[in-house]
């Protein structure tokens, strides 16, 4: 079955539970005793209808506090497709939990409420998804019921919206739905109080668009995660190079450049986990490879084609998401983690901060605090072998670790 | 160009064999949590091809309540000799003997409390940095919120406020000496996917998941097995039913479900039209709203 990976960003105010309550509810992915615990909840709680919120808020600090927190992942499938959905939450504090559901989504929807219109929140979470490169978004026009199914008030948001969205590169799609969730209007059935509209339904939608997935297939790339070598006698001479591939496609008898060493080979054999020969190997597919020669190879080199190979070098410019609740220090030291290397590095300036706000770029910003998102330079303490995140996100991204606590304190994207 | 694309069990045995080989790379200790149940046989079937030709580099572990199923211990033993793995067997008799934990008393006695603290101890004497667990997101609310590399503390905690963000395929397992991790490699499954994984593997399962008979009897809405572990109540009786369960655990606390699923097919036809989640047959769930939240901050699976 197919696989589709979605983001949803919102708050409860904008309907965002209640949407995703309504598309697990209606394809049969709640079950009777989530319900009847959600129901129980609710009832406890004097909430006048069943808060469909609180399955999706998990935590004893969300569940008391009515908010979205943190990242909630949620599974459904449909006999057409299995859907992963990252559920993130809308406010401006947590920009970085929005970071992160969004960083491996096909697909993100972007939720309005009918009567406000495109709003601050909506610009932001466009930009965040258009940050991620996720090229896919769904305008979700919820409540409404609450502006009488009026045409003319849709009209109005989509084209605000286009209006805004020619300033974010990148996005191959936007599909604009009027719905309501509460009511169950073109989620999972066409509404038939909107009979002007003659797109699909969300359900409809997400179960038939075709996103060709995040994967770059076309610049081959192998970082080597783990070396395999049984030291038995029945593979006595055994040496694979275990990784997932994170871009192009590798065929055996293809000749490969090894990095950072230089030396070339042929490769040999590769064998999906547990031993399967096969002819070709692409992303995102986990692998096992054998080559013609012996040389030395360790984690965190990477196999790569000679006609082809990623930008490698010390340098990086790169659009960061700041984690941390300590600010990012100028010229400090952080620990980086890209494919499978990790080395220190610096950050040497900061470029300029976006204003997630309005949008705009804030030159002479100094810091970058939580949630912050800016541009930087950043110096590493070896080469990296790396390609603009906007053509491949598994050797485009990084994150920075804090060499004192380890905490994970930023996200970045090469530019 | 040939379009390059993976069915949804490619994607997610390729993501879980990424994440079982980067806990081998970035942590000196690993162990895989073995407890007899589906999801943990599936962990190991994955780890077993994650470093082929190899052996899985890491022991299995298993923290035994001491309140098994019989199949249980007759499965762990055989499957443990097919995958040619070490087994570490940390024990909660041992721990209550030793007067570490206190064991419940009364009819609704379960050692399914205790089993974090023997885990722990567990994880202590033999200095494990790491433990790879079957959990899933889909199992339970607070589950939904679990990073694939999870971090505990000195004590074993679990801080569902503080956890590290996972972005792309970028898992962070640094940690300071006496912290340590829980990994998830089957975080994006669902119950449906390992039951069809199951199937397109050919994995052998224990009986028990399958309808047989049994003596059973109802408490909580649950069925729970007549066994010399369990205290019925003088308004319980014993009944012969057709039963199988949808996850195992301690006797004491997993409930079985009548169904007359005999063979793979069935039971992901049952599954499939289930209208209650596997965990609504576990009474350990059932304690409160946040019973797994709560468990898993003292430092539970």
């Amino acid at each position: 079955m197919d696989l589709l990976r979605f983001a949803t960003a919102g708050s409860v105010d904008d309907g965002k539970s209640t949407l995703i309550g309504r598309l697990l509810y209606d394809s049969k992915s709640i079950f009777e005793d989530q319900l009847s615990a959600v129901e129980e909840s609710s009832r406890r709680r004097g909430d006048a209808v069943v808060n469909l919120a609180l399955l999706t808020d998990g935590l004893r600090a969300e569940r008391e506090q009515g908010i979205t927190i943190d990242v909630a992942y949620r599974y459904f499938a449909t006999p057409k497709r299995k859907f992963i959905i990252a559920d993130t939450p809308g406010h401006i504090q947590y920009t970085r939990n929005m970071v992160t559901g969004a960083s491996t989504a096909d697909l993100a929807i972007i939720l309005v409420d009918a009567r406000k219109g495109i709003i601050e929140q909506t610009k932001r979470h466009s930009f965040v998804s258009n940050l991620l490169k996720i090229r896919h978004l769904v305008l979700a026009v919820n409540k409404m019921d609450l502006v009488d199914y009026s045409e003319e008030v849709f009209n109005r948001i989509v084209q605000d919206f286009h209006d805004f969205a020619s300033r974010l590169d990148d996005i191959a799609e936007i599909t604009a739905i009027p719905l309501s969730a509460l009511n169950g209007d073109n989620v999972v059935e066409k509404s038939t109080s909107m009979d002007w509209f003659k797109g699909p339904s969300l359900l409809y939608h997400l179960e038939t668009v075709y996103t060709g997935g995040t994967e770059n297939h076309v610049d081959a790339r192998f970082p080597v995660q783990w070396i395999i070598r049984p030291q038995s006698n029945e593979h006595h001479d055994f040496r694979g190079y275990a990784g997932r591939v994170a871009g192009g496609v590798f065929k055996p008898g293809d000749a490969v450049t090894v990095l950072p060493s230089g030396f070339s080979t042929k490769i040999s054999k590769i064998h999906l986990p547990g031993g399967q020969e096969i002819g070709e190997a692409f992303a995102p597919q986990s692998v096992v490879m054998t080559l013609d020669d012996e040389i030395d190879i360790s984690r965190g080199d990477m196999l790569v084609k000679a006609n082809n190979p990623p930008r490698t070098g010390q340098d990086v410019e790169a659009m960061v998401c700041w984690f941390s609740q300590r600010p990012m220090e100028v010229r400090g030291k952080y620990l980086l983690r890209h494919t499978t290397r990790e080395t220190k590095a610096i950050v040497q300036d900061l470029r300029y901060q976006v204003d997630i706000e309005t949008l705009h770029k804030k030159e002479g910003a100094s810091t970058l605090g939580m949630n912050d998102i800016g541009r930087i330079a950043l110096r590493a303490a070896v080469p990296l072998f790396h390609d603009d995140y906007r053509r491949n996100r598994l050797t485009g991204s990084f994150v920075l670790v804090d060499p004192g606590s380890h905490e994970t304190v930023a996200a970045g994207m090469i530019v | 160009m040939p379009y390059y694309h993976l069915d949804h069990l490619d994607q997610l045995e390729a993501e879980a064999i990424f994440v079982l080989r980067e806990t081998a790379a970035q942590f000196q200790n690993p162990a895989l949590l073995f407890s007899g149940g589906k999801d943990s046989i599936v962990m190991a079937h994955l780890a077993a091809k994650a470093f082929w030709p190899a052996k899985i580099p890491f022991p299995l572990l298993h923290i035994d309540t001491g309140h098994n199923f019989g199949e249980t211990l007759a499965y762990r033993d055989a499957f443990v000799e097919k995958l040619g793995a070490r087994l570490v067997v940390g024990s909660v008799q041992a721990s209550i003997d030793t007067g570490r934990v206190k064991e419940e008393k009364g009819p609704y006695a379960s050692r399914n409390a205790l089993q974090s603290v023997t885990l722990l101890d567990t994880i202590e004497e033999h200095k494990f940095t790491a433990c790879l667990g079957g959990g899933r997101r889909d199992e339970e609310k607070a589950r939904a919120k679990e990073r694939f590399f999870s971090h505990r503390d000195d004590f074993g905690q679990w801080d569902p406020k503080n956890q590290r963000p996972e972005l792309w395929n970028l898992f962070n397992g640094r940690h300071h000496p006496g912290e340590h991790f829980r990994v998830f490699p089957l975080s994006n499954f669902t119950e449906m996917d390992v039951w069809m994984y199951i199937k397109r593997e050919g994995i052998e399962l224990p009986p028990l998941y399958f309808a047989h008979e049994r003596d059973v009897f109802a408490r909580n809405g649950s069925l729970l097995a007549v066994s010399e572990f369990i205290t019925m109540l003088e308004t319980e009786k014993p009944e012969r039913k057709t039963v199988r369960f949808r996850t195992i655990g301690d006797v004491t606390c997993t409930g079985a479900v009548e169904s007359s699923a005999s063979d793979l097919d069935e039971v992901i036809a049952e599954v499939a039209a289930a209208r209650q989640t596997e965990r609504g047959t576990r009474a350990d769930d059932k304690r409160s709203e946040t019973a797994m939240e709560d468990r898993k901050k003292e430092g539970y699976f």
